[in-house]
């Protein structure tokens, strides 16, 4: 499917809701992406936090974080859904299947150069137990030089 | 037999920071930390790694004080400004 689009949905609710109610909320938010045939890859429930500031007279929140996928337009409808929902104080949601796949790709050019750099000294390409620690430090030097530029 | 083809690399990333070494003191050689742990993405809801580069005024820390390479500026940069949306961080302090 050429518009999948994975996002991450961060709500806040009041620290006095209660679970029936983030049940319902979620229920909502499971109804809008049902009907734009996206789905919920995984929810995540960081409970009472402190918030960095006040928000609509609260100083502590509930938040709520799931990761969803699904086309664009769910993306619009979901954020207008929340903008008029009561019981959440705060919301965002944000793309992050593009920044996912160029932290993996980064990941995985780190991993081939450093199997390159290995076999060219005649190194087995993974570092064995033993020489990890001094692996680790002159790949740190490296970077280093690298990252002045 | 490595370790002389690695010293050059060392003395010319040395040379190449002569704005960071002001004349007449010597100050710490400062190092991209993102580089240094490989973090490739910089996540906004991790408040632990995002803390040290906003100092109590809550302003994001510049560059040249952190010593963050631009690639991993911008993407910190980005991060905080998320996670001040959601209030894991302010915008402000006092």
């Amino acid at each position: 499917m050429s518009t999948a689009r994975q996002y991450e949905l961060v709500y806040i609710t009041p620290p006095d809701t209660t679970d029936e109610a983030l049940e319902q909320l979620q229920q909502q938010v499971q109804a809008v992406i049902d009907r734009f045939g996206g789905n919920i890859a995984s929810t995540e429930n960081w409970g009472r936090r402190r918030l960095a500031y006040e928000i609509a007279g609260h100083r502590e929140g509930t938040y709520v974080l799931h990761v969803i996928n699904g086309p664009a337009d769910l993306n619009a409808e979901l954020d207008r859904r929340l903008r008029v929902t009561d019981g959440v104080i705060r919301h965002m949601i944000i793309r992050v299947d593009e920044e996912l796949a160029s932290a993996e790709r980064a990941q995985a050019r780190r991993k081939a150069e450093m199997i390159e750099r290995r076999t060219r000294r005649g190194l087995p390409p993974e570092p064995d137990e033993n020489e990890r620690r001094r692996g680790d430090d002159e790949e740190t030097r490296e970077d280093e030089a690298g990252g002045e530029r | 037999m490595s370790e002389t083809s690695r010293a050059p690399r060392g003395a010319a990333g040395d040379g190449g920071r002569d704005k960071g070494g002001r004349r007449g003191f010597f100050r710490r050689r400062r190092v991209c930390r993102f580089c240094v742990e490989k973090i490739d993405y910089i996540n906004y809801k991790d408040v632990k790694t995002l803390a040290p580069f906003i100092p109590e005024r809550g302003k994001i820390q510049p560059r040249r004080i952190s010593g963050t390479c631009a690639k991993h500026q911008r993407a910190l940069q980005t991060a905080i400004k998320r996670a001040r949306q959601i209030a894991l961080l302010p915008y402000v302090t006092d």
